[in-house]
């Protein structure tokens, strides 16, 4: 065998060895009772649970608590199945995060209650490109 | 009055841009085939259509800018990106905030260097150019804005508000235009926002040269002499697009949350991918210039360059990321677009490579393995490696977007853990290629034997050998990983500073991009090595607070919070929060907040005493005061060692309307380390909610509690004037004095009460920073006591993180010699490539 073909399958070892670990290290997204089942069964990797936060009749959001020294807080989020669960965050509140319109939480289940994100990702009403022009007083 | 017409001469310029890049394609296609006789005619009317398509191009930018620097809220670019509060430099930020701004850049840069070569080549013009216009065309659709039946084509940055806006107020006033518009991202407020979107759209828009080049050789069969005009290109094009990478770290690590300088994010995996491609097709292509192997390997990477830049695009601006990037891009459907953009361009170079593969020259013979073709070969295979492994766990999204099309459901999502599952593949392949570039370039500048390379390497492997003990012991690096980072690294640097000894001893300094640029990888990597391995949060919150629950003893609580005049240990040093300050126009560091009092006006305030530092009066009582920016609010933070203040720090945050706290860090820069802090939450200072309200009796002279405070009420006196301002008549005012010690710090809080007639008059008097508001409700003079009334809210405080990052500047002073080493390789190619020109060769 020549040296270049030797390289060659070297090379091809290395993809592919890249590839398999992207998609054994890749994250998936999972609702909180897959989630949960997960985590009862042992699996303690990070997931992705897509969903909003909880909020009340009024469109107020509820069930923020922050902890007493204003570090850490735990909010209530309703996935895309409808499930309610509690997820605590070790981070002060993210400013924007009453307005979001749709959060992702990283994380997983430390305790049969407790979701505990490690990251928090928001997509917001459409930051900066609002097309809802208030009227100023003028 | 609305202003319709610079919009309309916009939009035509982008139609005129449009259709001139078009014609512009065809001539100079006509040009390629025509005969020598009609050849000049063609290159003239081809040279005409690309002028007036730089022109319209110009002329594009300068009528977006006219309406984001006039103000015209009435056109939604200017009112979603821009206000009238923003310093000039800032608007240029705007121009480019938005995605259409961007391609409008990316179009400029694209004409700039269009211009270049078609006034330094001759030879190679026709082919080049066709490229060139067919990319603008492309490029120029984005912003085409033109609407047939259901399709859209390209978003038009000239669009009134009243198009694009529902809001109901245009249907009563069609006319209506806003006073003022939202603003620009705080976040982007950064010089380095100013200057990092032209340098990194230069570098995207230059890696078409060597491309083109390429194009251009296939086509005319001129299969290995692209490569001598294509290469100074390709070097330029690596240099860009790694400034314009370092400049993003450095905007993250000044300005963003605490991520650091690099978050393996898509958005920076997108332009870190086409650049590692394209320094592996500058080293292949300088091994073909010698020894004329790696022809194809060259060719494969330049198009695998310009199409993962196009890739980059697509992915980050199709908003096929969708939630897994924190950069937000609007979708502005212009997915299809950027596809077909890039398969046009993916397509045409396969179809040209494939048909010509089989005539293109290869070397039969076999590298050895003391030869340097090998070694490089090896490098650039690394490198692609490296893009390899990055790329495919950042397309995930669009797998799953793939995946939806044809009707399945994928729920892949991105590694949870980014930087950690980025960090331990791409590590190793940065210490590969370190001692690569090491062992490559002796073999580059001498031909070696297997006993020459022993004795070649002995003493460079020494030194760095010592070199690297003594980083090991000074840094006290005892992780394996880590050490080997620094033997790699050391390595290195000594092995191409050897080389770069020789060349200098030799003075053929313009040979020396190389090792520069060599030794600046080698600093890079020991760099952050350092400040990433070894950053130290001292934030660490001990307040012994009971934890809920048992498993929140493992997770670290990385911030603090800090009451004001409050000191906190936090590891060596001795924090106290001091308060919220302003920048003011014309006076030097940053004025107290409640020193002043925000006016109508934009950007302007009341001062409410004299504003002196350091002794000297910059304004007095009463002046109106111009803030930089005044939604900025910077957090003063002292640092103590003992009893000595050792510095103070200012970050900064501002509460957003629309995207709530966007806060930027500030630290204290050090030789060896920089001191990081960051503002992660912050009190509801401007309209606090006061609880309710107490009432208090007593006499001057006495003591009482306001807010867990000791308060002692000093006196009561019979004033004349409050505020500088005379009495009326037969008025009586009485100030009354209440000091409290907040630690260190004494406050007065004076609340008057004021009589005129029969009317009574009280003035409260707030204080922020201990969140009290006081006034004096009562006098009962038979008992000589006062009553006050007195509402209270918690006491300012801030929520920080610091970390302390060892060694950051090794970080920064290797990508400064970086840079210089590939701008000195510039020089050298783009020297050679001249005198082949003079000897018309090219």
């Amino acid at each position: 065998m020549k040296r270049g073909h030797i390289l060659g399958l070297g090379i091809i070892a290395v993809a592919i060895v890249i590839i398999i670990t992207s998609i054994g290290d890749a994250s998936t997204y999972e609702s909180f009772s897959t989630a949960k089942t997960m985590a009862l069964n042992g699996k303690t990797e990070a997931i992705h649970v897509v969903g909003q936060l909880k909020k009340g009749q009024n469109g107020e959001v509820e069930g923020i608590e922050v902890g007493e020294d204003k570090t850490s807080f735990t909010f209530v989020m309703v996935d895309n199945d409808g499930t309610e669960q509690q997820v605590y965050y070790n981070e002060p509140v993210p400013a924007d995060f009453k307005r979001s319109e749709q959060v992702v939480v990283i994380g997983t289940y430390k305790s049969k209650e407790m979701f505990v994100a490690e990251k928090i990702l928001m997509k917001c009403p459409s930051k900066y490109q609002e097309t809802d022009v208030k009227p100023s007083a003028s | 009055m609305m202003n319709t017409f610079i919009g309309n001469l916009g939009h035509f310029m982008v139609i005129l841009a449009f259709v001139s890049a078009l014609v512009s394609a065809v001539s100079y296609y006509y040009y390629t085939r025509a005969s020598e006789l009609d050849k000049p005619s063609w290159r003239n009317f081809s040279r005409i259509t690309f002028y007036i398509h730089g022109f319209a191009a110009v002329s594009i930018a300068f009528c977006l800018f006219e309406i984001i620097y006039n103000h015209r809220f009435e056109y939604f670019y200017a009112y979603s990106h821009s206000s009238k509060g923003l310093p000039v430099h800032y608007m240029i930020s705007s121009f480019w905030e938005g995605q259409e701004g961007a391609f409008i850049l990316w179009i400029f840069w694209d004409v700039v260097l269009g211009l270049i070569i078609i006034h330094t080549n001759k030879f190679w013009e026709g082919p080049v150019m066709l490229v060139f216009a067919l990319v603008q065309a492309f490029l120029v659709s984005m912003i085409l804005g033109i609407v047939i039946g259901d399709l859209k084509i390209g978003s038009s940055p000239f669009m009134l508000l009243r198009e694009v806006s529902e809001a109901p107020i245009f249907q009563i006033n069609p006319e209506y235009i806003p006073e003022d518009g939202t603003g620009l991202n705080p976040l982007l407020q950064n010089i380095w926002m100013v200057i990092h979107p032209p340098t990194l759209f230069l570098g995207y828009a230059s890696t078409l040269v060597p491309f083109a080049f390429l194009i251009a050789g296939l086509t005319l069969k001129r299969y290995s002499e692209w490569i001598r005009p294509a290469l100074p290109w390709a070097i330029f094009s690596a240099m860009i697009l790694g400034m314009g990478i370092i400049m993003g770290a450095y905007w993250a690590y000044v300005t963003l949350n605490f991520g650091g300088y690099w978050n393996w994010d898509p958005v920076e995996n997108a332009v870190y991918v086409p650049w590692l491609i394209m320094v592996a097709a500058i080293h292949t292509m300088i091994t073909f210039k010698k020894s004329s192997t790696a022809l194809k390997t060259s060719m494969v990477l330049v198009i695998a360059s310009f199409i993962l830049v196009l890739y980059a695009t697509f992915l980050v601006r199709s908003g096929v990321l969708g939630d897994s990037s924190v950069h937000s891009f609007t979708d502005l459907g212009l997915s299809g677009q950027l596809l077909i953009y890039m398969l046009f361009f993916l397509a045409i170079a396969i179809f040209l490579t494939v048909k010509e593969w089989k005539h293109i020259p290869t070397s039969e013979k076999e590298a050895s393995v003391y030869s340097r073709e090998f070694w490089i070969f090896i490098g650039a295979t690394t490198l692609a490696l490296m893009a390899f492994q990055v790329i495919v766990p950042t397309s995930i999204p669009a797998y799953n977007a793939l995946v939806e099309i044809f009707g399945g459901l994928s729920n892949l999502a991105p590694p949870a853990d980014q930087i950690g599952f980025y960090t331990k593949f791409q590590l190793w392949f940065a210490v590969a290629l370190a001692l690569l570039t090491g062992v490559g370039q002796f073999f580059w500048w001498n031909k070696m034997s297997k006993d020459d390379l022993k004795n070649a390497l002995v003493t460079p492997y020494i030194i760095s050998m010592v070199l690297a003990a003594i980083i090991i012991t000074l840094g006290k690096v005892y992780d394996i990983t880590y050490i080997v980072i620094v033997l790699s690294g050391a390595f290195t640097i000594v092995a191409n500073g050897t080389i770069l000894l020789k060349l200098l001893k030799g003075k053929t300094f313009k040979l020396a991009g190389g090792s520069l640029a060599h030794i600046g990888l080698g600093m890079i990597l020991i760099g952050i090595m350092f400040s990433s391995g070894y950053s130290d949060t001292i934030s660490i919150n001990m307040s012994g607070l009971t934890y809920k629950k048992d498993w929140e003893d493992d997770l670290n609580k990385e911030n603090v919070l800090l009451w004001i005049n409050k000191p906190l240990q936090m590891k060596d040093y001795e924090v106290i929060y001091r308060g919220r300050y302003k920048k003011v126009v014309g006076v030097p560091g940053y004025v107290k907040a409640d020193a002043m009092e925000s006016l109508e006006g934009i950007n302007e305030a009341l001062a409410l005493e004299n504003i002196e530092v350091d002794g000297k009066a910059y304004f007095q009582k009463g002046d109106t005061l111009d803030l930089v920016l005044e939604e900025n609010s910077y957090f003063k933070v002292e640092y103590y060692q003992g009893e000595e203040l050792k510095f103070t720090l200012f970050p900064m945050s501002q509460p957003n309307p629309t995207m709530g706290l966007i806060s930027s860090p500030d630290s204290k820069k050090y030789l060896t380390k920089d001191l990081y802090t960051h503002v992660s939450a912050i009190n509801d200072y401007e309209e606090p909610e006061w609880n309710d309200d107490q009432f208090i009796n007593a006499a001057p002279g006495e003591q009482f509690f306001i807010n867990d405070f000791v308060t002692q009420f000093e006196s009561a006196d019979v004033v004349n004037e409050i505020d500088g301002v005379a009495l009326e008549e037969g008025d009586i005012a009485v100030k009354a004095v209440l000091s409290i010690m907040d630690y260190d710090v004494k406050k007065e809080l004076s609340p008057v009460f004021l009589i005129r007639g029969n009317q009574v008059g009280k003035i409260d008097y707030i204080d922020h920073d201990l969140g009290i508001k006081v006034e004096v409700d009562n006098i009962v003079p038979e008992e000589n006591k006062f009553v006050f009334k007195v509402n209270t809210y918690q006491k300012d405080y801030v929520v920080m993180k610091a970390a302390v990052k060892p060694m950051i500047n090794v970080l920064w002073l290797g990508t400064v010699i970086m840079l210089i080493g590939f701008s000195v390789a510039i020089y050298r190619r783009f020297d050679e490539f001249q005198k082949m020109k003079a000897k018309g060769l090219e």
